[in-house]
């Protein structure tokens, strides 16, 4: 029974390609998968350690910015590597950008966490945009393209969006084994009762940093595949939008769950791509904030929360709780 | 040494010593506004640069419309006051008590005010007028001479914290404020209407944010992207200079705006870097603030 419903969803995303045009195969297959990705990341840290990161998108920024500075130099800034060597460097920046990120708000709670972590992530705004020494200021880097392994070319539509299918599930279920280890627990542990954690002997601090720094690597691997498919990065990809973008795509997927962060994902590209019907294309962010408004107004745990309830209210079926994070009711206290 | 020494250009720093007084002093405006919304009702209005960036946009078209910088201010002061306290009325106080759903409420308002007010005033910069007898210049020791309009607000960002030190320290109504962030049950139980206390705090704030903007309209612009601007340097104003107090944030105000100005003038590419080292040594050492209280 548990397993009907992954089964389903992943025969679902195999046969995808088939049924689409290239354009909900790319810019709605393949940039809910890449965006999600950097949205599971939030969505770990916020459902298992209770720390909501406004800085995960900067994060994904830095493995991004490391792509474009060692596979696609532009006029004078980066220095050309191989792109296995590239792509290590681009997922261990963005780890210890995350363990960084990790040790300045690691005294924080709630919603310090949120403010400090929105001020790294502004800071990491404004050096891109000053910094012309590995940032290129305001242009960024462009004609940022993935590698062509054994003569398959990773940035043609089908092997790209397949890549996306394996690179985000591998998130996914690595966030849902993570959570089942003794360090998982560990760290629900901390959400819960720092105060009893720390009185059994866990160094919290430590735990704290390192989920940061998983949040990181995973955020590291959503911003690899962004720039693939946008192919340029530059000042505007981390700037208070996209920042706030990724939040706004967790908390309306329900920011309780690692699905909800690709639920969050999928609604908010496809709001992003037909705005235009519903309104004018400029006032999209009219749109998904009245949203996202609406959703913290009524649904704190998001989407998957509305589903979830509605669901056990149709059948009576309370789900077993599986080390999944605890109702999101509770998160904001 | 003292060749280095004399090398030094005495003029362009006291220019950006001045330049970082300025904005110490808009940023204070603005934060002192933002730190006494959270002191007292635990709020962190991620609206608080769109409320900036309202009142700056109000000031212009008042102050065009009707030639008078005075009104202008005025005007955006009551506008973005009543707008603060429509925020706390329609949408805060729903959620009393949990912060981090307020904050995000907060962060969906910026969002559709931000682009609402984009459709509204498009993305051209604006520079409002400030009147005839200020737009001059002034002679100052070293420097040899300084903007009359930027002195005048040194001297305005001094009256508003003199003002909001006298008001909270002095009056009935700051006596209740600072009753509600100590004790804010006990206030209630004391027959205080403590949600008309919330909504008063909040406009006082907002209305703060809206001055400001129109202040820094006139001596900077006011343009899209302004509100990012002014809501990260008071984030970083009151997480240096502890949240809720407004002496901690004439400190963070000075600190921030001054590592600002002097890193842009001097090392123009990591300009940042500077507010943002302030930031982490401030946490590392008090995570509370320079005078804030533990929580």
């Amino acid at each position: 029974m548990r397993w009907i419903l992954p089964l389903a969803v992943i025969a679902l995303l195999l046969v995808y390609p088939f049924v689409v045009n290239s354009f909900w195969l790319v810019q709605i297959g393949g940039r809910t998968l890449g965006f999600g990705t950097i949205v599971l990341s939030l969505v770990f840290l916020t459902a298992y350690t209770g720390m909501l990161s406004l800085a995960q998108m900067s994060v994904a920024g830095v493995a991004g910015y490391a792509t474009a500075y060692f596979t696609a130099p532009t006029s004078g800034v980066g220095l050309l590597l191989p792109w296995p060597l590239a792509l290590i460097l681009a997922l261990g920046l963005a780890t210890v950008a995350g363990l960084l990120i990790g040790l300045v708000a690691v005294r924080t709670r709630g919603i310090y966490t949120l403010m400090i972590t929105l001020a790294v992530a502004m800071a990491f705004y404004f050096l891109t945009l000053q910094n012309y020494d590995l940032f290129n200021g305001y242009t960024g880097f462009n004609n940022v393209q993935p590698p062509v392994i054994l003569g398959l070319d990773l940035g043609a539509n089908l092997p790209f969006y397949y890549m996306s299918v394996v690179l985000a599930a591998a998130c996914y279920f690595g966030v849902r084994h993570v959570v089942r280890t003794p360090f998982g627990l560990a760290l629900q542990g901390l959400r819960d009762e720092p105060d009893r954690l720390r009185a059994l002997g866990y160094n919290v601090p430590l735990l704290r940093v390192l989920a940061f720094g998983l949040a990181g690597f995973i955020a590291g691997i959503g911003g690899i595949l962004n720039i693939w498919l946008n192919a340029s990065i530059s000042p505007g990809s981390v700037a208070l939008n996209p920042v706030i973008d990724v939040l706004m795509a967790g908390v309306l997927g329900g920011i309780g769950h690692p699905i909800g962060a690709y639920i969050g994902a999928f609604v908010f590209t496809v709001v992003d791509n037909f705005a235009i019907d519903f309104i004018a294309r400029e006032r999209f962010n009219t749109l998904i904030g009245l949203i996202f408004l609406a959703i913290v107004l009524f649904s704190p745990d998001g989407l998957t929360g509305l589903v979830h309830r509605a669901w056990t209210r149709g059948t009576g079926w309370a789900r077993r709780n599986d080390g999944d994070a605890r109702e999101t009711d509770d998160i904001g206290k | 040494m003292i060749e280095t020494l004399a090398d030094i250009n005495w003029r362009l720093f006291a220019i950006v010593t001045l330049n970082g007084l300025t904005l110490a002093s808009l940023y204070f405006i603005v934060a002192s506004g933002f730190s006494l919304i959270f002191g007292l009702m635990r709020v962190v209005n991620m609206a608080h640069g769109s409320l900036y960036l309202l009142g700056a946009y109000v000031g212009f078209e008042v102050s065009e419309a009707t030639g008078s910088w005075i009104l202008g201010i005025l005007a955006a002061g009551v506008v973005v006051a009543a707008a603060g306290a429509a925020l706390q009325v329609s949408i805060l106080s729903w959620m009393q008590g949990q912060d981090l759903r307020q904050a995000l409420a907060t962060i969906g308002v910026s969002i559709v005010a931000a682009d609402l007010m984009l459709a509204q005033w498009g993305g051209s910069a604006y520079q409002i007028a400030l009147p005839e007898a200020v737009s001059t210049f002034v002679p100052v020791p070293v420097a040899g001479r300084y903007a009359m309009a930027r002195l005048m607000l040194i001297g305005f960002a001094l009256v508003i914290g003199v003002a909001l030190w006298l008001i909270l320290n002095r009056t009935r109504i700051g006596m209740l404020i600072r009753a509600g962030v100590d004790d804010r049950r006990m206030l209630e139980a004391m027959g205080v209407n403590v949600p008309l206390v919330f909504v008063g705090v909040f406009a006082i704030g907002a209305g703060l944010a809206g001055m400001a903007g129109v202040i820094g309209g006139s001596v900077l612009s006011v343009s899209p992207g302004e509100d990012a601007r002014y809501l990260l340097s008071s984030l970083i104003v009151v997480i240096v200079g502890g949240m809720g107090s407004i002496p901690g944030a004439a400190i963070g105000a000075l600190l921030v705006a001054m590592a600002e100005t002097y890193g842009l003038a001097y090392t123009p590419t990591y300009g940042i870097v500077y507010t943002f080292a302030i930031m982490v040594a401030v946490l590392a050492v008090r995570p509370q603030g320079l005078l804030g209280r533990a929580a």
